[in-house]
């Protein structure tokens, strides 16, 4: 690989500073960007190492739970308060990756990690995404994993996080801080669709530093599950993952949640079928219902046609699952 | 000598005897000796499939820090053995030899530099521009093209149509995908010439002396002045049984420099350029009679090779051999497509062929609705029907019934989706596995000393099946000493020849000849006095040691016997009714493989075997994108190995009754049967649980959705 410069600057106003430069990059857990380096696809002049500052919190604050940008993947995923409160981001962090990525992970690279598309990571082939303007490989190729919703004629990567799904279920904020002083952003709202830029993942400004994320408080805790359908039982992306939770009064569904993951360029909601769901009672029958509404605008590309079945079929039992049904 | 009893405890036997040395990281492997003024070695791959190389721009890698050279078609020496067309070993691209590109990841270039990061990151600097050529990388495009190689022959007994006009037939087509061998441990060579004419190398390989053989051949130097050493392999498969492109390019590299060359390949090179058990079609039809006779087999397979090899396996030969049957017709032909050459794999074409036959079969007994186990059994046969010989040793009707009882085959259903258990489809599935038992010519030297110690030499390899645990095992079983006065050791050119530790030959083969050699010590010692304290009895004759050589090889019972080991497997899925997810939820494995000398490590390697198995069934594919003739999942996060939580209990059972004809200690091989038939078990629980019969491996979730049956 190239050879770059390593800092670590001592304070977060250093790091913020050091960011603002050209050619400098962030690094954290390493998981993604080291492979991503060792392939050839990014070549940071310089690493700016934050794995010392201190945002590995994770702490009640008004109104709902904050989680550091550096608490690791594995903390996280057993987390008292996370697996009290937030079940579902637990689950999802848990079907993540392998036991030894997750102990290396941080919440802030979770979200930051790119796509695994093949045609990406491989430099001999067309990607819009790394060289832009030099076409789409997975278009006309290999594209079992990629996506069903929202992409482009650029672009059909999907991203691949499962935490990022749970996040965006549970109606996550991140907070970033620039020079200019800290922004809260939408989780989703944070990751960008590929459209005519396809290189662009998400919406972080330059010289932007996560600090951590906050989920709201819910009444989710009881009714939530994460369903994941890979090729093998762990270390596997996924074909489709499935975030649900729910919030039930007696039989009927007060509240619902949605989201699915290996289905787009970003971890995607799904608005629509939670009003299907919301007062409706728990059934088999609502589930497939929100299950097809779910799906309704979804493209295939040919090795990915299977995920017109997949998705919302995992829905349902995602759901089913959520409900206390089985 | 343990005989006749399958009731071997599961924590029986020794343990590894260089256990401690791995997983202390003691062992040496290859790549981890300190060698004087060593370099490093980063291979460039070639990015088109087919055509020739127009330019090549190393001048940037030339210039970047610590490189030593930059060795293309252009600017190489030339290797002697290269120059005659005879003269090249057999399925090898002559690297850098010309501008020609024959697959996509071809090396088109070594760079060698003083550290391994500069090494790689000049490789990065070469640059290619190419003639394209039109390329063909899709076997099932091609089958028409297929042909048969020169070795092969198409078989035929009784009446090759006689299926036809069986009352029940079944007629189908089976496809696997490329799988890649994927061991632990990178193909990896330490490459230095001692002089103009003398070669070490510290090389990754399943046989010291072949691999001995063909540098000697390729570089034109005498036999002897070439020194492999490869005392610690992580793992083979099958990947290092010849001499690859990249220990050639090692070589000529060190050669250039004058220093000596470390070349690791990286993951990605393992996947393209050390071979992968072929992509193949198959057809199968079989008919039977009403009660389950069967009338007639035929059996087609085409697998795919490279342009530059007619490497052929043969999966259809399991059909001649497997059942009772009068009418056979078989045939295996190659297609020839722009990628690299396949190479034997663990089960090489019997385990390609055991799933597309076993899958038949399974369907068959459905059809006929008779048990999948009665229906083998009315199928049994004694005597090999193809040669009319005798089998040597076979007990495959006692493995059928121990797997039977261990997996609770009575609680299967035979209505495929009629069982369930929370919420899940349960199926019962089974498959059985057979490979040939050869026994090559092996020498071993044993040496007693007066200290009371053994130890035994011979050029084998162990690849990982624990080689030297069972010779220690076997000699102190014969010699009635402790494994602690025994050292084995292997994996070094300059010791007495053994075979090559492939096509579980090295049981039967080297076993034999510890054993033999161990007899022959005691008959010295008798002749010494009466008494089994053996380093007394050196001493009281003033004797430092006593040295025994023993060549052993087959004899005239290969004239009289067929000889195989056998396998059955049996297996339990769950399968999600909505999601098609398929769960590994027992496997029992039994094997009749002869006497077993060291229970730990068999079971290790069916183990082994059986995982293997579960990735083949549902896992393991390698993907080209056939538009520009390139692997796209050349990795382990994309290419799916079995992790921990895909593999369940795996009960390893032996049938373990000596074959008292094909050697003198009654073993035969078994890393081949541990794997071969566990596909088809698998395919055929599925089906046991669904309905949904897969017959194009893997069968991954997305094969599964449309047809579940509901669960209530």
């Amino acid at each position: 690989m190239k050879q770059f410069q390593y800092s670590r600057p001592a304070t977060q106003q250093a790091v913020i500073d050091a960011i603002n430069k050209p050619g400098a990059k962030i690094i954290a857990g390493g998981t993604n960007l080291v492979d991503l380096m060792k392939r050839g696809v990014t070549a940071p002049d310089k690493l700016i190492d934050i794995n010392h500052l201190p945002l590995k919190n994770i702490a009640p604050v008004k109104g709902g739970l904050h989680i550091g940008a550096l608490a690791l993947n594995s903390v996280v995923s057993e987390n008292k308060l996370v697996v009290a409160q937030q079940p579902l981001l637990s689950m999802a962090l848990k079907a993540g990756a392998s036991p030894q990525l997750r102990n290396m992970a941080t919440v802030g690279g979770n979200i930051l990690q790119r796509t695994r598309c093949a045609y990406f990571y491989d430099t001999t082939m067309p990607c819009n995404k790394r060289e832009p303007g030099s076409g789409c490989g997975a278009i006309g190729g290999y594209n079992r994993m990629h996506a069903i919703f929202g992409a482009s004629d650029k672009c059909i990567a999907v991203h691949p996080s499962d935490m990022c799904v749970a996040l965006v279920a549970l109606d996550a904020t991140v907070i970033v801080q620039s020079k200019k002083g800290t922004r809260r952003i939408p989780f989703a709202d944070f990751h960008r669709l590929p459209g005519e830029h396809p290189d662009l993942d998400n919406n972080l400004a330059a010289g932007e530093l996560i600090l951590g994320v906050e989920i709201p408080d819910n009444n989710f805790a009881k009714n939530s599950y994460y369903l994941k359908i890979r090729d093998r039982q762990s270390y596997a992306f996924a074909l489709v993952s499935v975030a649900a939770s729910l919030e039930l009064e007696g039989n009927t569904i007060k509240n619902a949640r949605l989201a699915m993951g290996g289905v787009a360029h970003k971890p995607w909601r799904l608005v629509e079928a939670e009003k299907a769901l919301i007062g409706k009672p728990v059934s088999a029958e609502t589930f497939n219902i929100a299950a097809q509404i779910a799906i309704q605008g979804a493209k295939t590309y040919g090795g990915n046609d299977f995920k017109l079945k997949l998705a919302p079929a995992t829905i349902t039992e995602a759901l089913k699952h959520a409900s206390g049904l089985v | 000598m343990r005989t006749g009893s399958n009731s071997i405890p599961s924590s029986g036997g020794m343990s590894r005897v260089d256990g401690r040395l791995k997983v202390t990281g003691a062992a040496k492997y290859s790549a981890e000796y300190e060698v004087k003024g060593l370099t490093y070695g980063v291979l460039v791959g070639s990015t088109i499939a087919k055509g020739t190389i127009k330019s090549i721009d190393i001048k940037r890698a030339e210039r970047a820090p610590g490189v030593l050279a930059v060795i293309t078609h252009l600017n190489s020496p030339k290797v002697p053995g290269y120059q005659s067309a005879t003269n090249t070993p057999k399925g090898q691209i002559r690297i850098f030899y010309d501008n020609k590109v024959v697959y996509n990841g071809q090396p088109i270039a070594l760079v060698i530099a003083n550290t391994f990061e500069r090494a790689l990151y000049a490789a990065s600097l070469v640059t290619a521009q190419y003639n394209n050529g039109e390329h063909q990388t899709r076997l099932t495009d091609n089958l028409q093209a297929a042909f048969s190689p020169k070795d092969d022959n198409e078989y035929k007994r009784g009446d090759p149509d006689a299926w036809r006009s069986a009352p029940v037939k079944v007629e189908q087509e089976y496809l696997l995908p490329s799988e890649v061998h994927n061991p632990m441990e990178m193909h990896a060579i330490i490459a230095r010439w001692d002089a103009e004419d003398k070669i070490t190398v510290w090389d990754k390989t399943q046989g010291v002396k072949d691999t001995q053989t063909n540098i000697a051949l390729t570089f034109k130097i005498p036999t002897e002045n070439v020194q492999v050493n490869s005392r610690f392999v992580g793992g083979a498969f099958g990947n290092a049984l010849q001499v690859w492109p990249h220990e050639i390019a090692a070589l000529i590299g060190a050669k250039v420099v004058k220093r000596p060359v470390k070349l690791v390949l990286s993951r990605t090179d393992m996947f393209t350029s050390v071979g992968y058990r072929p992509h193949t079609w198959q057809k199968i039809a079989i008919g039977a009679t009403a009660d389950g006779k069967l009338v007639g087999i035929n059996h087609h397979a085409v697998g795919q090779t490279s342009a530059y090899e007619d490497f052929a396996e043969a999966p259809a030969d399991v059909s001649r051999q497997l059942y009772a049957c009068a009418n056979v017709a078989t045939s295996n032909k190659i297609a020839s497509l722009d990628i690299g050459s396949p190479v034997w794999m663990r089960g090489p074409g019997y385990a390609t062929g055991c799933f597309a036959l076993e899958s038949a079969l399974d369907e068959l007994s459905y059809q006929l609705n008779i048990d999948p186990i009665e229906l083998r059994m009315r199928n049994y046969t004694d005597v090999d029907p193809e040669s009319g010989k005798a089998f040597s040793g076979k007990f495959l009707n006692d493995a059928y019934k121990l797997g039977a009882d261990d997996i609770g085959w009575s609680n299967r259903s035979s209505k495929p989706g009629s069982l369930t258990k929370d919420g899940w489809l349960v199926g019962y599935g089974m498959a059985g596995g057979v490979f040939v038992a050869d026994r090559e010519p092996a020498t071993v030297r044993a040496t007693f000393t007066d200290g009371g110690k053994l130890i035994m030499q011979t050029a084998v390899s162990d690849i990982g099946p624990g080689t030297a645990t069972a010779m220690v095992a076997l000699a102190a079983d014969t010699l009635g000493i402790t494994a602690e006065n025994i050292r084995f050791d292997m994996g070094d050119s300059s010791l007495p020849p053994a075979p090559q530790q492939g096509g579980s030959t090295i049981m039967s083969s080297v076993g034999s000849a510890v054993f033999l050699a161990c007899k022959q010590l005691m008959e010295k010692f008798k002749a010494l006095g009466d008494s089994s304290d053996y380093a007394q009895l050196l001493k009281q004759n003033k004797l430092p040691k006593l040295e025994v050589l023993i060549d052993s090889k087959a004899g005239t019972e290969v004239d009289k016997y067929a000889m195989y080991s056998w396998s059955v497997h049996y297996v339990v899925v769950h399968v999600h009714p909505v999601t098609g997810v398929v769960k590994m939820e027992k496997v029992t494995c039994v094997a009749d493989s002869g006497r077993i000398i060291s229970p730990k490590t068999a079971r290790s390697q069916i183990i082994g075997g059986a995982i293997m198995g579960i990735g083949m069934a549902l896992m393991e594919e390698a993907v080209i994108d056939h538009r520009y003739g390139r692997l796209m999942n050349a990795n382990l996060g994309d290419y799916h190995v079995p992790v921990n939580a895909d593999i369940p209990q795996i009960n390893a059972l032996f049938v373990n009754k000596a074959d008292t004809n094909i050697n003198p200690i009654g073993a035969k091989g078994m890393g081949e049967i541990a794997l071969i038939g566990m596909a088809g078990a698998v395919a055929n629980a599925v089906y046991n649980a669904t309905g949904i019969r897969v017959r194009d491996l893997p069968i991954t979730p997305d094969k599964m959705l449309g047809a579940l049956p509901h669960v209530a």
